[in-house]
């Protein structure tokens, strides 16, 4: 190989790799960007008060948002409980059981889904559940909070079960184990890692959506009992606070921003940190 | 039930007949199957169930205009004539532009952080950028109107109508008049709220690699650069491809982000500096306050219409995948 | 350090499940109200203040828009709604049970501007804005414009038109208003509506977007609620009233508005009180409205909620001004109060 083409493959390497640093290095200022916006103008209002009061009306200090992210907690377990297992088993079956055509469909319609925009599925979720009973529930906010994120768990589930190499298989299947126990002892939990965060992606995602919930979940000024009355969210709040004339509201919609990425944040290290224990084992 | 110490395995090979049916229950193998398909079975249920609420609902709408719903380019609530022309071409734009600038931004850092980056680097990195997903989009439209919109109207429109403004063709795509809002600043937001989507899953997938595939092209001489990209990455190619379908479904299916930078006007230009609409937005900022059946139904028919639209989108991304399919791949 | 964080994550957890019950479980009436964004800084004060005096009563009241409040309460899913707009013949038919319109608080919409060198008020004839919105004027020193305002530098600039994006009771007033004084506008882009067809211009979300676009956008104009331009400290001009006069919108000239056709407002509230007549009046103003079911079943919550209106219309009235909202000229309280008697 003549020493320009080496020249040439060599500085193309370089300006590649730099490429890609620069790329990695915009991503993370635009998300440090957005952190410190809302650290700035959300973090004055980020005190005890906001994580223990209800909210009160304007011009009067000491309002906070604890019923909100109790709220969104309940909503985002409602939505694990309800989407995780049908995306999970819908990508075990897409990577370990599926025929062609079925599969195909599979696929494409879970696509289709991803793409319905967010107030559609509101609409969707309070046609069936918000109507028939004459009122908003959590459970309903749940429902729909759930549909959303069915498509990125089986994406993903799919994507990394299959990525699991075939020896690994084809060692269970040789020491006797039958099918769905390979996948149970041996591929899943070698694809663990992917597939959690292709949950906590999903979940992360659904975490800070408001229009779903608008026709479900509704909201509420005070504390919800149980899972079949409206209740607040910080989306919803964020929402109603943003667009509002006042200042205090606007930096508590900030504060409120700040506190649901803290939430996922915690959500995320917490979910991690059990999976990676009892993998340990 | 299976011991370790026999030679012969277990497993017997599949055989037609009710025996053998009955050997594959009672190992749980056809109990799994039926659980996983059922699971399986329920999402093709909703969207069906979705998709029928929709069609039911858009009735009134179908019926009374008819395939001229695609080109109508009028929106009028007042006088009940509507069109989705407009607002399909606010999509479309919009989710292209998101895409051409996610993307590559989105695999190269994906390749940076799975290739070079060191592993606690690349893993706490990839861990913030996952808190992207879940930032608001109320937030992200209220950033997009502080910070990318003036930037736009005082800084770079300017400077993209007095540079690439003045070429042909591709001149009509720069220019004038200069707001701020648009389909190009629309498209940058989306741009940022995809990106993590392409980032996770493109970084998680390309880290399955098997290593033995970048050692064999080391092997023969192949610079880093090269031993990714024409390997590493085709193998993960997959995964690239559908994290790329999750950042185009989000990109079709954003609504507040976008309508709060977009400029809500209902026209077609051929400008990317110029406002426009889409449809999420259009169907989110109208149908609290819609009154009257037809609007309603309008607005329904225009959700159906961007099912259609990613329909189309998705098929066409698919044959694209198939089209380039040139081997390296992994294995199916 | 990873105890602690598992620690934290088990906190959070149980936090959800073991949320503080309400106060008094027994005897609770939770009421869910829906409607108009507008008023909802008022009724957040009003539900709060009357929560504190009555704590068995909880009122919930969500602003998902004016529609959206008229749609809840058709479909039953809320106790009863607000809207900026009044309620249409043809929804009100779609009602199972007959619904009520009570009045509640007074607001105006300003036009708002950011023009370089114009830091004072402008004025804007009734055509001048009809034009403007139209697209049929479009240089800020067009003769329309120039006329109303001698002495004012007004530049040679294209006028960037913003109205909202959303449907909403403000660009319902707004509407209303443009129809009432432009047959041009009436022909061309129709009667009062929440969303139209804009003939010109960029849409903002809520209130504050429009507000943010103009403050951002050299040589805008947009139309906002009195409110938003009190609070935010902005420039907004003077309206000319059906007399010729120029009015700058202040709380004393909406109720003005509102009082100048008192006899004729019908039985039901339903009016439009824009461009009223009358020389301090100003005539971008409108009521927006609670919806009550004429019937309710529940005999705790009808006896709540009309001892609550009977609080708002005399004790609440307090607080408007305070939110910069007017109050209800004194006719209208009267008439209202008679007509709580009607909720069965």
């Amino acid at each position: 190989m003549s020493s320009r083409r080496i020249v040439w493959r060599k500085s193309l390497n370089y300006v590649m790799l730099t490429l890609t640093g620069i790329a990695a290095f915009a991503v993370v200022s635009v998300l440090f960007l957005i952190l410190g916006y809302l650290i700035w103008n959300g973090g004055t209002s980020l005190n005890w008060n906001f994580f223990t009061q209800l909210p009160k009306p304007v011009g009067e200090t000491g309002g906070g948002m604890a019923n909100a992210i109790v709220g969104t907690m309940k909503l985002l377990f409602l939505a694990a409980v309800m989407g995780l297992p049908i995306g999970l088993f819908a990508g075990v079956y897409l990577a370990e059981f599926g025929g062609k055509t079925f599969s195909f469909v599979v696929r494409y319609t879970t696509d289709l889904l991803n793409g319905v925009p967010s107030i559609v599925i509101g609409i969707f979720a309070s046609a069936l559940f918000v109507l028939p009973v004459k009122h908003f529930s959590a459970f309903a906010g749940g429902v729909a909070l759930g549909i959303m994120v069915i498509p990125i768990t089986v994406r993903s589930t799919e994507e990394f079960l299959r990525a699991v190499p075939g020896n690994m298989r084809e060692a269970a299947m040789a020491l006797g184990a039958s099918r769905w126990k390979t996948i149970a002892t041996v591929v899943l939990p070698a694809a663990s890692g992917g597939i959690l965060t292709g949950m906590l992606l999903a979940l992360a995602r659904v975490a800070g959506e408001t229009a779903p919930l608008l026709f479900t979940a509704f909201g509420n000024r005070f504390w919800s009992q149980g899972w079949g009355q409206p209740i607040a969210s910080l989306p919803v709040m964020i929402y109603t606070y943003a667009v509002a004339p006042y200042d205090d509201w606007h930096r508590q919609a900030w504060a409120a921003g700040l506190v649901l990425l803290a939430l996922v944040l915690v959500s995320n290290l917490g979910a991690r940190f059990i999976l990676a224990r009892s993998k340990a084992v | 039930m299976s011991a370790a110490a026999t030679t012969i395995a277990h497993e017997v090979p599949p055989q037609a007949g009710p025996r053998a049916f009955l050997h594959r229950l009672r190992r749980g193998d056809e109990i799994a199957h039926l659980i996983t398909l059922t699971f399986a079975a329920a999402i093709l249920l909703i969207t069906s169930l979705l998709v029928y609420e929709l069609w039911i609902n858009s009735h009134l709408s179908r019926t009374h205009f008819g395939w001229a719903f695609f080109w109508t380019k009028v929106w009028d609530p007042n006088f009940d004539n509507f069109g989705a022309a407009p607002f399909i071409y606010g999509t479309l734009v919009t989710s292209v532009l998101a895409l051409l600038l996610a993307v590559p931004l989105g695999l190269a850092s994906a390749i940076f952080l799975s290739e070079l980056a060191p592993r606690n680097v690349s893993d706490t990195i990839s861990f913030l950028i996952d808190l992207l997903a879940s930032v608001p989009s109320v937030i992200y439209g209220l950033l997009g109107i502080f910070i990318v919109v003036p930037l736009m109207r005082t800084t770079f429109g300017p400077l993209l109508i007095h540079t690439v403004g003045n070429l042909p063709y591709v001149g009509a795509l720069f220019r004038g008049p200069n707001y701020g809002v648009g389909f190009l600043t629309a498209g940058i937001v989306l741009a940022i709220m995809v990106v993590p989507f392409i980032i996770s899953v493109s970084r998680e997938v390309l880290l399955t690699v098997p290593r033995e595939q970048r050692e064999a092209a080391m092997a023969l001489g192949a610079t880093r650069w090269e031993s990714t990209w024409q390997v590493v990455v085709p193998w993960a190619r997959t995964g690239i491809m559908g994290s790329v379908f999750l950042a185009l479904a989000r990109a079709l299916g954003e609504t507040m982000a976008v309508t709060m930078v977009i400029g809500n006007a209902a026209v077609i230009n051929t400008s990317l500096l110029a406002p426009g609409d889409t449809i999420a937005s259009t169907i989110a900022n109208q149908f609290t306050e819609a009154t009257g059946d037809l609007y309603l139904s309008a607005l329904i028919e225009l959700g159906l219409v961007l099912f259609l639209i990613t329909f189309i989108l998705n098929g066409l991304a698919r044959i694209l995948i198939v089209a380039t399919e040139r081997g390296g791949g992994r294995p199916a | 350090m990873k105890k602690a964080l598992l620690v934290v994550w088990l906190m959070m957890v149980s936090m959800a499940f073991t949320a503080p019950r309400a106060a008094a479980q027994g005897g609770t009436i939770n009421l869910n109200a829906a409607g108009a964004t507008f008023p909802y800084p008022i009724y957040s004060k009003w539900f709060d203040v009357y929560h504190t005096a009555h704590p068995n009563l909880q009122i919930n009241y969500q602003s998902i828009g004016s529609g959206g409040g008229i749609r809840q309460l058709q479909a039953g899913t809320v106790d009863f709604g607000a809207s900026d707009v009044p309620v249409t013949d043809e929804q009100l038919a779609q009602f199972k049970v007959k619904v009520l319109h009570f009045p509640t608080v007074l607001g105006a919409v300003v036009p708002t501007y950011n023009i370089a060198g114009v830091s004072g008020e402008l004025n804007f004839t009734q055509k001048a804005l009809a034009g403007i919105y139209l697209g049929t004027i479009t240089k800020w020193n067009d003769s329309e414009i120039a006329k109303a305002n001698p002495g004012v530098n007004l530049p040679n600039t294209d006028i960037v038109v913003i109205h909202r994006s959303e449907g909403s009771g403000t660009s319902f007033i707004w509407t209303d208003f443009l129809a009432k004084v432009s047959d041009d506008w009436k022909n061309k882009v129709g009667k009062a509506a929440a969303s139209v067809n804009w003939p010109v211009g960029l849409g903002g979300k809520g209130n504050e977007g429009v507000t943010g676009l103009v403050k951002q956008t050299p040589n805008a104009i947009g139309y906002i609620e009195l409110i938003y331009a009190v609070q935010n400290n902005i420039p907004y001009g003077k309206v000319q009233n059906a007399a010729g006069k120029f009015v700058k919108a202040d709380l004393a000239g909406v109720t003005a508005a509102a009082a100048a056709d008192a006899k004729n407002i019908p039985d039901d509230f339903r009016v439009s009180i824009t461009n009223a007549a009358g020389p301090t009046v100003y005539p971008i103003a409108s009521f927006t409205w609670l919806l009550i079911p004429a019937q309710i079943q529940d005999a705790a919550k009808r006896d709540a909620i009309k001892d609550f209106l009977k609080w708002m219309l005399t004790d609440g009235q307090n607080y408007n001004e305070g939110l910069s909202y007017a109050q209800l000229p004194k006719a209208v309280v009267a008439r209202e109060t008679k007509a709580i008697s009607l909720i069965q």
